[in-house]
Formats: C-alpha cells, structure tokens, sequence
C-alpha cells in the first residue's frame, strides 16, 4: 500500500512541478507575496499545478499514515528523475552532465532508502 | 538576466535556503500531528479533522510559505537545477525524524541520505539558470 501511495505522489509532483515551472518561466521573475499570490490565482497552468499538488499533498498525509517520514519524504524522491527527463524534452532545459550525475546519485540515494 | 553573477548566486542560494527550510519544518509538524493528534482512516471527514489539527494546520501553514517561495525561485532558476538543490531537504526530514520521532535509521537509509547530498552538492555548483539569452 505505501508504494501505491509513493506512486500518486509522484506522477501529481511531477506534473505539478512542470507546470509551475513552464508558467513561471514564461512570466519571469516575479517580487513580493502579493504579485505571487495573484499570479497564482490568475494563472491556469499554476492553478493546475496546485491542484496537482493537492493530489500529491492528500496522497502523503495517507503514506504518512503508513510509513515513517524518514521512508516517505525520501521515496517521493523518485520524481527527480522523470522530472529531469521531462524538463529537458518539454522544458528544452540544458541539463549539463553534472546535473544528471547528480541526478544519478540522488535516484541511489532514493533506491538504498528503498531497501 | 547574466546567469553567473554573485547577486544571482546569492539570491538564489538565499531563495533555496528559505525552500528548504519551510519544507522540513513543515513535513515535520505534519507528521508530528498525524502521528500525535488526530486519526486518519481514509474517510473524507477523517481528512477533515486531520487538517484542523493545530501541527498539521502549522504544516500547512509551512507549506504554504514553500509553495510560494519554489514558485518564486523557479521564475529565474531551471527546475533541473531547483529540485536536486532542494532535495538536501530529505536529510533534514531524516534527522528531524530520528531526533524527534524516534524513527529508526538504518545504516542503508543514512548511506542513501549521503548519496542525496552528494547529487544535491554536484549540482548546486552548476549554474542556476542554463538558458541562453
């Protein structure tokens, strides 16, 4: 049951992530709680991603039910590596070869947690 | 926007810090009042009475605060760059879990947190923002 949880958590997060970031980087930087509180009111990709997000949130309020927080936070972890892949093909991101190194070693730091 | 300066470096290290910290702190008051307060059993209502317990709502509350300083931090920083810097965060929430949770952390678990930490080092010291103008 708790890798189900894991499961949701992590597809929500990622496309929460993505659509933050493929907004935010449209508008550009943004000053001030009250600007970005509009923006987030305002804005449909960022209204997505927070309802995404609340999809993820609901999923590990249930995991933390379940599992430990030194298992849960870890676990969800795996998000990074589709996160990566998916911001370089849709985001057009340059992920430099330190980047996926350090990719690389947080996915064994989330497999040996796994064990 | 130049993508190596030191204003740049130092506002997003800053931005990163303040994502870090309302995340760990937030994770851990939610934890604490699930696992000290209030029920839940899968029920709507359950979910309900979880939410207004006065740790979680503080999570909440703590969570909100990182919503909201992400969203800040990636309008200038690459999310490839936000999400392995800011997972130095699952250290933390490791810690704060043995310390004050009394969960237990298996050697595995801890050489897992150092290989986080490692990726998290590697790729804080790329530059924030990779693209070109």
């Amino acid at each position: 049951m708790p890798w189900i949880y894991v499961a949701v958590i992590v597809v929500s997060t990622v496309a929460s992530d993505l659509l933050q970031s493929w907004e935010m980087k449209r508008h550009g930087e943004v000053t001030g709680i009250g600007r970005l509180l509009k923006l987030l009111l305002t804005k449909a990709p960022l209204i997505g991603s927070i309802v995404f997000l609340a999809i993820s949130f609901y999923a590990f309020l249930a995991l933390l039910a379940v599992a430990d927080l030194s298992f849960a936070v870890p676990a969800t972890a795996l998000s990074l590596v589709a996160e990566t892949v998916l911001a370089r093909l849709l985001l057009k991101e340059q992920v430099t070869p330190a980047r996926w190194a350090g990719t690389g070693l947080v996915t064994l730091g989330v497999a040996l947690l796994a064990l | 926007m130049p993508t190596n300066s030191g204003n740049l470096i130092w506002k997003t290290r800053t931005f990163a810090a303040i994502v870090v910290v309302t995340n760990v702190t937030g994770n851990f008051a939610l934890s604490w009042g699930i696992k000290h307060g209030a029920a839940m059993d899968g029920s709507a209502w359950s979910f309900v009475r979880v939410v207004f317990d006065p740790f979680v709502f503080c999570g909440i509350l703590l969570l909100a605060g990182w919503v909201l300083s992400r969203m800040a931090l990636l309008g200038w920083a690459d999310l490839t760059y936000v999400v392995p810097v800011t997972s130095v965060g699952f250290v933390l929430n490791a810690v704060m879990g043995a310390v004050f949770l009394n969960e237990i952390i298996t050697p595995l678990r801890w050489l897992g947190t150092l290989c986080i930490v490692g990726g998290t080092v590697l790729v804080g010291r790329t530059a924030p923002n990779t693209e070109t103008p």
